[in-house]
């Protein structure tokens, strides 16, 4: 009876891991389809044309270029704000310490579409046209918190011996910030920043409003699904996506995992 | 106390000779270090300034801003927005064709969350107890993964396996099962002419794009749960099922509403599935999305926001008395 419960709540488990992910590898696989119409299964043939095609397409080019430049600027903004919002939230109590953590997770609590109408509402008052700038003001006001969160969690664990035997060695607060707490925060600071750089090149919500005429890489997705022009192509954009943000994924897991597991830090 | 006063500001100084960064703390460096550490307040304040700036001014202003104008009146005749402050827009929500709106994003987002729920569950029970070491971290990035992978890539996926001649109709069909596909597609509320233009289609979409989010926090909460409860409970004679609803999942329970913050939340703003998959209706989200763009309605787009912001807030609220903020 009980072995059956467990094989059972494994199959389970395992079901939601291949409803997860099947889809993904789906889209993979339709990226070699050499049928033109690029969702029709059984697929015809493999091909590697597409990727050559969309290799040429400057419009991919171009969104491929904004969607990084706009990720790198947010990144950084997003870790220098919360790098800041981490190590002031990690201190004592102060007053209207509970209203700034909310205010710190409002723009992914809430909708990202009220995040966006918002935005675009406060531009068009005080006459900003919507364009790069936007955009980043957008990205980076919700990747603050993915940053701040990682590195909260890393300080919180650091442990208070270490600065003061910092500080008993002589050093003061600049000092012990430059050689001891960074130091410690690095891994966790990058990961942050990593995640926040995924999160940017994949948002879609907050940037359709805050774009203006600018495409980043998911509004080009978004528009080839209403106009589409050779779907074959967007299934190798849609792979390049998952190829770009993948990997940033799994190493700014591995940065935070590894970074738990340190003993030095317990 | 007071002898130990002047010890206490003395002793830097000495540790200075002997310390090795004491180089590195000399010039104009170290009275900023020494007011930095005396003034908290100040360090705070250094600290807290830019985040308050960004988010005050740049978030939270865009936020009242957009608010604010809900209460403007929106000129039919000339398209525009004019300075009279108005409850038309909020009465206007009430109209039965936008209660309609208001309703059927909300039941979407109530079926998603109990969607997730009912797969996300077992695997985050099976993650938390039964999984080896091994296993478990695997679970923990194939679980992760596809929760950061791009939203419009993972929507625009499910366009292509749902469409007619696509996997899911092939496969039903090397099934033959397209005839229980055919009976589910035609009952009520639930089915439409095809799988993309069905409810059903939308739910399976929302669900699979939102269950990550589902399964990461129940898990974390499982995790806490400790075994020897789970075999007391069967010690003393409970079959699984009482032991799973009187131990397990009430001690669960808060990571269950904090993964269905995410997933209610998320489904009550979004706007690009209800465009992409399922039938014409709107949603909230498409409806200020078409508020705002075409017609240039903010103050009614605006008002239309309102209600996820209100419904979120009350969720919120009730999710931080269950003690779901403890399980994030």
């Amino acid at each position: 009876m009980r072995f059956n419960g467990v094989s059972a709540l494994r199959v389970a488990a395992y079901g939601g891991l291949a409803f997860l992910h099947l889809p993904l590898l789906f889209i993979a696989l339709y990226a070699f389809n050499s049928n033109e119409s690029g969702y029709t299964f059984p697929l015809d043939g493999l091909t590697l044309k597409w990727f050559a095609r969309a290799l040429e397409r400057s419009d991919i080019r171009e969104a491929i270029g904004l969607s990084l430049s706009v990720a790198t600027m947010a990144t950084l903004l997003a870790m220098v704000l919360g790098t800041c919002t981490a190590a002031a939230l990690n201190r004592d109590r102060f007053f209207g310490k509970d209203a700034f953590t909310t205010m710190l997770i409002l723009p992914i609590a809430l909708p990202g579409i009220v995040t966006g109408i918002a935005l675009l509402a406060a531009f068009k008052l005080m006459d900003v046209t919507p364009g790069f700038w936007t955009i980043v003001v957008g990205h980076a006001t919700f990747c603050v918190v993915i940053v701040h969160n990682n590195v909260v969690a890393r300080l919180r664990r650091l442990p208070a011996r270490f600065i003061e035997a910092s500080m008993d060695l002589g050093a003061d607060t600049l000092t012990t910030l430059r050689y001891i707490v960074l130091p410690q925060l690095s891994t966790a600071l990058m990961a942050g920043g990593i995640l926040a750089f995924a999160l940017s090149v994949d948002e879609l919500i907050v940037t359709t409003f805050t774009s203006g005429s600018e495409k980043t890489l998911p509004i080009w997705l978004l528009n080839q699904l209403s106009r589409p022009r050779e779907v074959a192509v967007t299934n190798v954009v849609a792979l390049g996506v998952m190829l770009i943000t993948m990997p940033l994924i799994l190493v700014a897991w591995r940065l935070t995992r590894d970074g738990d597991a340190n003993p030095n830090n317990r | 106390m007071l002898k130990l006063a002047p010890l206490a500001t003395a002793s830097p100084a000495s540790a200075m000779e002997l310390s090795p960064f004491s180089k590195s703390g000399q010039g104009l460096l170290r009275p900023l270090s020494n007011l930095l550490y005396q003034r908290k307040g100040l360090t705070l304040a250094l600290l807290l300034a830019p985040p308050l700036l960004w988010f005050g001014v740049v978030y939270l202003g865009s936020l009242l801003m957009l608010l604010g104008q809900s209460a403007l009146t929106f000129d039919e005749m000339a398209m525009s927005v004019t300075a009279e402050l108005t409850s038309a827009n909020f009465v206007a929500l009430l109209v039965p064709a936008n209660l309609d709106i208001v309703l059927r994003t909300l039941a979407m987002a109530v079926a998603v969350t109990l969607g997730c729920v009912a797969i996300g569950f077992p695997m985050a029970y099976y993650m938390a107890h039964y999984a080896k070491p091994a296993e478990k971290g695997f679970f923990f990035v194939a679980v992760m993964l596809p929760m950061w992978a791009s939203y419009i890539v993972k929507a625009y996926a499910w366009t292509v396996l749902l469409a007619k001649g696509g996997v899911i109709y092939w496969g039903l069909e090397q099934l033959h099962l397209l005839g229980v596909l055919h009976a589910v597609l035609g009952l009520p509320a639930v089915g439409g002419e095809t799988l993309a233009t069905s409810n059903l289609g939308r739910f399976l979409v929302f669900t699979y794009i939102w269950l990550p989010f589902m399964v990461l926090p129940i898990q974390a909460a499982i995790e806490r749960v400790p075994s020897n409860l789970l075999f007391a409970s069967s010690d003393l004679g409970a079959t699984p099922f009482q032991t799973f609803r009187k131990i397990l999942w009430p001690l669960a329970f808060p990571g269950v509403v904090a993964g269905s913050i995410f997933t209610f939340s998320l489904t009550l703003g979004d706007y690009i599935i209800p465009q992409l998959v399922g039938p014409s209706g709107l949603y909230i989200g498409s409806m200020v999305y078409t508020l705002q763009g075409t017609i240039g309605n903010i103050p009614m787009a605006a008002a239309f926001t309102c209600v996820p912001i209100v419904l979120i807030t009350i969720y919120l609220a009730i999710a931080r008395r269950l003690g779901a903020f403890n399980a994030l």
